[in-house]
């Protein structure tokens, strides 16, 4: 997993609530048996009509919108807890996705994979949602030690939650696997007193 | 100290706790299947480590598999790949695999607790959100992603940060002609799609305490349909009985035994949850989903809201865009193009024994294609001894093989663009049944009931009671 330290980037901003996992990455395109090739069809059915051809109005489409940074609406990931989701994303070339409200699957997907999910506040949501409309190469700045977000160049900035062991893994670039298989001898020992029926 | 449910079974899984608040819970059965799986085989062989617990881990074939002609071989080259995967990597690493032609093949959350494999107390994984089906057992169940099914398999242990817990209890009597999928598009209706997220959910009350197993799987199955990791609800005689004898239960004196320790899984009265809910059974109609998402759920009878009743009017409006539907608009007499009867929400032997029933001796309308998938070879093999298969036939259903089949559309069962599919499944999102297919959520006898009428209707006024007032 890459490190993630501060990241400065431009937006993607995508105004839409509940954004489903099915919207991310619709079950039909869920068949490989790899990680990768998955960004070819993020958010496939609002991007491509059924001829395959871009829809131009699809912010993904727009030559005014890029960057590493994904701003989406309130209960972003729900539903299926595909991980699909979070490889999409990061195969689109996503680092980070900011939003008000995550689903918890897709919020441990996203980190398990590198992806910074940025809970921020509904108010703070709305501000960068205008900042954009305003000036579509405005920049955003995560800056995870400091576990704070800004909009770039100018003093507007909110302080963000992450669990502590989760950051720490973020910032080094650890997964969990690593952790877990340091504890085997916890858990064989655990394993003699459970007594399952 | 007076513990609810969840954190009884919790608690008897903490194999230690972590910094920052996370906890290494041990995992009694982990579940896989072949569309989240593929990868986490990789990753255990590219660590150069093996499975941790094989024996702990079960796998069927069921999201990517062919509902006709599961003797043949599969046509579609990535499905086929993918399934093939599957079954190379369970001969690889010695899994027990209910793969295709298996008598007990079938929808995972459904062969777990027909094989007697899901038992209170438990910690049950999967990936896949709809897990938490196995909570009506009193266990733990819930989804995870492809990067925990490795942790799993290398560890048998998953680190969590504990869930909030919450209570929904239901008192009272259902009507006839509503059922427990009603009840949970009820619940989901009130509270959103995100009214559970953080949470662990345990179903409590009268209602919940009448219903059968297979009804009780209903609804924790749609826990995470408004954003809950999981439900649970606590083993009763219900319970108890309905895993007897199975092939995987308890046997002897291992029986009385556990059924003492089951006993013992409940919320202590004076337990305190970090959130309560009260619902009384009686106030719930027959459920119809006019949006895309579960939470867009009214009673069959009510109206589609307006832009001035809702939170947000452009949610609203770009689902009613999509579902082709106006504003306070009525879908009582509107007609309907697909039925689907099936997927992990309904599709066990008490669902197609409901459909059953009522289109006996009746016809789908002309109007309706009906489609009716069995949730496991087993089911498959009880409706036919019952005689239902014969009676759906005659009815014009099409009867197929089991799997999750149109619920997500991963193999040939989609519904065309722009069409109405009412569907016993548990997501109406966008697409999710095909490109632009339009999917109402409902009932078993609701759907079977439009499938008659060809259009929808309320369910109560064709079981020979009077709707209420």
């Amino acid at each position: 997993m890459e490190k993630f330290g501060i990241l400065e980037s431009r937006v993607v901003p995508l105004k839409v609530k509940d954004i489903d996992t099915d919207q991310i990455i619709p079950a039909r395109f869920l068949k490989a048996t790899s990680r990768e090739g998955f960004g070819e069809n993020l958010f496939r059915d609002w991007r491509y009509d059924e001829e395959g051809n871009p829809k131009p109005d699809f912010i993904l489409n727009s030559d005014r919108y890029s960057g590493s940074i994904l701003v989406a609406d309130e209960n972003f990931g729900c539903g299926s807890s595909r991980e699909h989701a979070a490889w999409a994303l990061v195969d689109y070339g996503f680092k980070a996705v900011v939003s008000s409200y995550f689903a918890d699957i897709f919020k441990g997907n996203a980190l398990n994979n590198g992806l910074l999910p940025v809970q921020v506040s509904q108010e703070f949501l709305e501000i960068i949602f205008n900042q954009i409309k305003e000036n579509p190469n405005q920049y955003l700045l995560i800056d995870l030690q400091n576990q704070v977000i800004s909009i770039s160049g100018k003093e507007i900035s909110e302080e963000f939650d992450i669990n502590p062991y989760k950051k720490m893994c973020m910032l080094n670039g650890y997964d969990d696997i690593d952790f877990l298989l340091s504890k085997k001898a916890d858990i064989e020992a655990f394993e003699k007193e459970h007594i399952e029926f | 100290m007076a513990k609810t449910l969840f954190e009884k079974v919790w608690d008897r899984h903490v194999v230690s706790k972590v910094d920052g608040g996370q906890e290494i819970i041990y995992i009694d059965r982990h579940f896989i299947h072949e569309v989240t799986s593929p990868q986490a085989f990789d990753g255990i062989r590219n660590r150069g480590i093996g499975l941790f617990r094989k024996d702990r881990i079960v796998a069927t074939a069921d999201h990517n598999v062919p509902t006709k002609d599961q003797h043949l071989p599969i046509r579609d080259f990535l499905s086929k790949h993918q399934v093939d995967t599957l079954t190379k990597n369970c001969e690889d690493f010695g899994i027990d695999l209910y793969g295709l032609g298996h008598p007990y093949q079938g929808i995972v959350h459904v062969i777990g607790p027909e094989l007697g494999i899901t038992k209170p107390g438990m910690t049950i994984v999967c990936g896949d959100s709809h897990t938490s089906t196995h909570g009506a057992f009193g266990t733990i169940a819930f989804g995870i992603g492809t990067s925990q099914v490795e942790q799993v398999m290398a560890t048998q242990c998953l680190l969590l940060q504990r869930p909030k817990t919450m209570r929904i209890t239901i008192d009272g009597k259902l009507q006839d002609g509503v059922f427990s999928k009603d009840l949970i598009l009820y619940i989901i209706s009130k509270l959103g799609t995100a009214g559970g997220t953080g949470y662990f959910v345990e179903y409590a009350g009268s209602a919940i305490r009448s219903l059968s197993m297979e009804a009780r799987m209903t609804i924790c199955n749609m826990s995470i349909e408004m954003g809950a990791r999981g439900g649970m609800i606590a083993p009763d005689e219900t319970t108890f009985e309905y895993i007897k004898d199975r092939k995987y239960a308890p046997k002897g004196e291992e029986w009385t035994k556990a059924v003492e320790y089951w006993s013992s899984l409940y919320s202590d009265e004076n337990a305190t949850f970090d959130a309560e809910f009260e619902f009384d059974a009686a106030d719930i109609e027959p459920m119809i989903t006019y949006g895309t998402n579960p939470g867009m759920g009214i009673g069959v009878t009510q109206r589609v809201p307006t832009s001035a009743e809702v939170d947000s009017p452009d949610s609203l409006k770009k689902s009613l865009d999509y579902m082709g539907l106006d504003e306070g608009e009525s879908l009582i007499g509107k007609p309907i193009d697909h039925v689907f009867i099936g997927s992990c929400t309904n599709s066990r032997i008490e669902d197609l024994r409901i459909v059953a029933e009522f289109v006996k001796g009746k016809k789908k309308a002309e109007n309706v294609t009906a489609m009716i998938v069995p949730g496991s070879k087993q089911v498959e093999e009880q409706a036919r001894k019952e005689g239902l298969h014969d009676v759906l036939s005659e009815a014009g259903f099409e009867l197929r093989e089991p799997g999750c089949s149109a619920c997500l559309g991963m193999n040939d069962d989609k519904i065309p663009k722009g069409e109405y599919c009412v569907s016993t499944s548990n997501r109406n999102f966008e697409g999710r049944q095909g490109p632009g297919a339009r999917t109402m959520l409902v009932s078993p006898l609701t759907a079977a009931v439009i499938a008659v009428e060809g259009k929808i209707v309320d369910a109560r006024n064709y079981i020979g009671e009077e709707v209420p007032a």
